[in-house]
């Protein structure tokens, strides 16, 4: 695809990107894949000389050059460390496009990734339905008998899959949960795909956490997956497509704030400006991360004492894809008796990174395996982390690495500080 | 090389390192053509990744039986080609020898693999209260090994010294295999100063394969000022009375206002003025009880020198963001193009109005965008020329305008390389400053120690098609006047 004056705007915005790279190397010790291997190619700046390599004709876009765009976990660690602004994230989306539009990336890894994407994924039905089966499953230990008789590389991907949650949990939330005591504003809840069904509790706490802080939440109608997911694995067409969704489903809702809870998709969301460029930035601007909205309107602290020991363990879309750092903390300090440690791999990458550590097992665990020592070390009661795909990551951390830790969501942890669901005992939600 | 002979060799090296380590795709070879100067490009025939001195001795015999030369690379955060295999060469990248092997409080010292990266072994050391002194803006990325290799210096060499300074002892793997143990974990050698020797060797003289370092201790107390002028050839002459006043400041640091700019527009913002002309970052340390009355005195001068306003970092957090900023000034500059060339040359401290001036008179003359962000303690300067490698005619400009800079730093008594080396990048100015007899004591030094040329061949000394006449008498550093 080398540049020349017929490529689309696409691919000359990819060409542009890597030129901003002046190749100072400062975003190398920041990268995870760069860390484990010591690999050039496995680094940023490797990926990025790949990248204008292959748009100057200078290298064919081989098999190589696709297997560290995808050996890659996309944690823009290295956008936070750049001077030079480069913004990797759309880069490697680019190149991943790239990749799959001239079909280099086969194998059953990748018919099963684009079939769950394309077929499931974006359906709240049908993803309720696959779901349900797992669950199913899971409630009859089918799954543990499975993992004994399954081959060993199969078997540390079933270890990870995450316990499916109990059907209250996965309750849909209401359209709308009124503020409780004096109201302080109006927000809408981006709900998700994944989140509703396998992390349903962390939606409830989150609604029931800005419920009490004085917000009502709207529960927008028409919304869906943010195409996250789609876009990270070069599918940019069906992104678009489920971007246009939550456009229209927010503006419908007519709030002028949108909450996330999982940092993949509030960064996605964020970034929906630019896959839309007439439309998406409405939603772009209003997104907000739930830590982010409480830590600025300030939190009303919760009245009674929470002692817990508790690390928090930035998610690389919060930290990298929407520079948020400092408001989680924040908020979990304000919670009474609850002591945060720092641990010195925080800002690592965990090594879920969507479905990477599905696709690419080694380097996952490898990854993973620096932030368990560092978490040992510090040794909490609670590991806070807010993104649904690390939560699931850490879990199956804590359980290998043999940690007393429970891995929750911050936002959990606030809830439960509060008296959870049933406590305050309001009818009908909180 | 024939192809069997290929063959040969990369079996060979698989033998040494295991398949994992050695990379010869071309696509994995490709990133490897360039270091931080991405204008001098060569992609190697081979590169491995050993983790212990016992893999690079065998990697080393294995190129000597091939005749094949190697390079030994850290983070390839060079700035003058150093890092770059010529010849077909094969790259000796040392990132996963990266254990720290002792810290020692007593001895302060500090036994490091060559490829701990320097900011991550003053981390280690931090709990003991001490540090590796020499700073490079690169620090978090760049490796010991490197640093060695470059003598590398950083905003804080003013008081501490470059990396010369702090190596004891280090372990060598010479280009025929051999491995020697050269200086002493004591301090001082007897007989010749070989260490001495090695660092700043550019890795012509074998591949440093461990490093006892002498670590220091952390500073009592430290105040950081921002000086703010209008211009810098004023910053410049604030310099000049910090240091006829007798103090001896941590670092003295210039940033001018096309580079302020770009930092403040980057991820590594950190409230530097915008309206300032040029910014002087003064650091001071020591003694808690002493600061106070020294931080007056810088305050005095910059003022008297012509600072419109001066403030003082108010706390640690600030501080770091000061010098983050002023750390991650070359990326920045990235912003302004795709490419950068950082120039690095240094002058008397006394001239630096002038040639400041000059250099200024250089770029525009050229139509070139340049910066300057530099040492000025030590009077090592930064010119740096953002420009697009792809536009042949600016990219000519950039080689004039950097020809006509470090002609004008030697005619002011200074040499053409601080801290970055010479490399690919400077080989055809060393005329400029040495005599051929000067250039042939170093040759002769080089051939003990690597009589076939195979460690890091074609760098450092000029090439036979030097751009710059070779002058007997051109020992710039001893001409004192100074007629720009
Ligand atoms: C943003 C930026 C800022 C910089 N700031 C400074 C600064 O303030 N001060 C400064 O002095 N430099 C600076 N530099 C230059 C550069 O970072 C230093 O020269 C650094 O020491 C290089 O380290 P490296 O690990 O990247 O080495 P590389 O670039 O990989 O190699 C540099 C040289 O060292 C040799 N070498 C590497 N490892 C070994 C080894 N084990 N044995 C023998 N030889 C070896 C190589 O052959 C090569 O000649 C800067 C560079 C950048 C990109
Ligand atoms: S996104 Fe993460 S893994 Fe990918 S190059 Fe950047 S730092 Fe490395
Ligand atoms: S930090 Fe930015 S400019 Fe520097 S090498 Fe990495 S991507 Fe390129």
């Amino acid at each position: 695809m080398s540049i020349g004056p017929k490529e689309t705007t696409e691919a000359i915005a990819l060409y542009t990107r890597s030129l901003d790279c002046v190749h100072c190397g400062l975003c190398l010790p920041t990268c995870p894949t760069y860390r484990e291997t010591g690999r050039e190619s496995s680094s940023p700046r490797g990926r990025i000389y790949l990248a204008r390599g292959v748009a100057e004709g200078k290298l064919a876009l081989s098999d190589a050059v696709a297997e560290e765009m995808y050996l890659c976990l996309g944690c823009r660690a290295c956008e936070t460390a750049c001077p030079s602004g480069v913004r990797f994230g759309s880069l490697l989306e680019q190149m991943r496009a790239e990749v799959e539009r001239v079909g280099l990336r086969r194998g059953p890894a990748k018919r099963i990734e684009s079939f769950l994407l394309r077929h499931v994924v974006p359906h709240p039905r049908r993803l309720r339905a696959a779901i349900s089966v797992v669950r199913a499953i899971q409630a009859v230990r089918l799954d543990a008998l499975a993992l004994r008789l399954a081959p060993a590389g199969l078997r540390e991907r079933i270890a990870l899959a995450p316990r499916v949650p109990h059907a209250r949990d996965r309750a849909p939330l209401p359209r709308l949960v009124r503020a409780h005591g004096e109201r302080r504003g109006r927000v809408g809840f981006f709900v998700g795909c994944i989140m509703p069904e396998l992390f349903g509790d962390v939606n409830h706490a989150t609604v029931r956490v800005l419920a009490r802080n004085g917000f009502d939440v709207v529960v927008a109608e028409g919304q869906g997956c943010c195409g996250a997911l789609h876009a990270h694995a070069g599918d940019r067409e069906t992104a678009k497509r489920l971007a246009a969704r939550n456009v229209a489903a927010f503006a419908a809702a007519g709030v002028d704030v949108v909450i996330s809870n999982a940092a993949g998709c509030g960064a996605a969301l964020r970034e929906v400006g630019e896959w839309l460029p007439a439309t998406g930035d409405v939603l772009a601007r209003r997104v907000r991360d739930v830590s982010e909205f409480l830590d600025a309107e300030g939190l009303r602290p919760p009245p009674t004492p929470f002692p817990r020991r508790v690390c928090y363990d930035d998610p690389c879309h919060l930290l990298h894809g929407q520079q948020v750092e400092a408001a989680p903390r924040r908020l979990l300090r304000q919670i009474p008796g609850l002591v945060l440690v720092a641990h010195d791999d925080a800002a690592a990458c965990c090594g879920a990174a969507g479905i990477y550590n599905l696709t690419h097992p080694e380097m996952s665990r490898a990854v993973l395996a620096r932030k368990m020592r560092s978490l040992a070390s510090a040794d909490p009661d609670v590991i806070a982390t807010g993104n649904p795909g690390c939560m699931m990551q850490l879990r199956a951390g804590v359980v290998e690495h043999g940690l007393r830790a429970e891995v929750l969501h911050p936002v959990t942890l606030m809830d439960r500080a509060y008296g959870g669901g049933r406590s305050v005992g309001e009818p009908p939600y909180l | 090389m024939t192809t069997p002979a290929r063959a040969r060799l990369l079996d060979a090296l698989r033998a040494a390192v295991g398949a994992d380590a050695l990379l010869c795709r071309a696509e994995e070879l490709f990133v490897y053509e360039c270091d931080g100067l991405t204008h001098h490009a060569a992609r190697p025939f081979a590169v491995v990744l050993p983790r212990t001195s016992d893999e690079v001795v065998e990697i080393v015999r294995a190129c000597a039986k091939a005749g094949v030369p190697f390079v030994p690379r850290g983070a390839g955060t060079g700035l003058s080609g150093g890092a770059v295999a010529l010849a077909d060469g094969v790259v000796i990248e040392c990132a996963r020898m990266n254990r720290v092997l002792e810290i020692d409080p007593v001895d302060r010292v500090a036994v490091v693999q060559p490829g701990v990266v320097n900011a991550d072994l003053s981390k280690v050391a931090a709990p003991h209260g001490l540090h590796f002194a020499p700073d490079p803006s690169s620090q978090l990325a760049c490796t010991i090994g490197g640093n060695v290799a470059e003598n590398s210096g950083g905003p804080h060499t003013l008081k501490y010294g470059s990396t010369t300074a702090h190596v004891l002892a280090l372990e060598l793997v010479l280009a025929d295999g051999d491995r020697v143990r050269i200086g002493s974990r004591a301090g001082g050698e007897p007989g010749y100063d070989l260490v001495g020797a090695v660092v700043g060797g550019e890795g012509t003289l074998g591949v440093v394969t461990e490093a006892t370092l002498r670590l220091t201790p952390l500073p009592e107390a430290v105040e950081t000022l921002l000086g703010i002028f209008p211009d810098v050839v004023s910053a410049c002459h604030a310099v000049g009375a910090v240091i006829r006043s007798g103090l001896v400041p941590a670092a003295l640091e210039i940033v001018d206002r096309r580079t302020i700019e770009a930092v403040e527009a980057s991820v590594y913002a950190a409230g530097l003025p915008l309206d300032a002309g040029a910014v002087l970052i003064a650091e001071l340390d020591g003694p808690a009880v002493a600061l106070p009355r020294q931080v007056e005195r810088v305050r005095a001068l910059c003022a008297r020198a012509g600072a419109t306003r001066i403030e003082v970092a108010r706390d640690a957090d600030e501080r770091q963001r000061f010098w983050k900023a002023r750390k991650g000034a070359f990326g920045a500059m990235g912003r302004l193009a795709p490419d950068l060339y950082v120039h690095d040359a240094v002058v008397p401290r006394s001239k630096l109005p002038e040639v400041l001036a000059e250099i200024c008179a250089i770029g525009d003359r050229h139509g070139l965008r340049l910066s300057n962000v530099f040492h000025a303690g030590d009077g090592n300067l930064h010119p740096n020329i953002s420009f697009d490698r792809r536009d042949a005619d600016e990219m000519a400009r950039v080689l004039a305008a950097g020809t006509e800079i470090l002609e004008l730093c030697v005619r002011a008594g200074g040499v053409i390389s601080g801290e970055h080396g010479i490399g690919t990048e400077k080989q055809d100015f060393m005329p400029l400053l040495f005599s051929p007899d000067d250039l042939g004591a170093m040759r002769r030094l080089r051939d003990a120690f690597d009589p076939d040329h195979r460690s890091n061949p074609g760098k450092i000394f000029p090439t036979t098609r030097a751009c710059v006449e070779s002058n007997p008498k051109a020992r710039g550093y001893e001409r004192v006047s100074f007629d720009a």
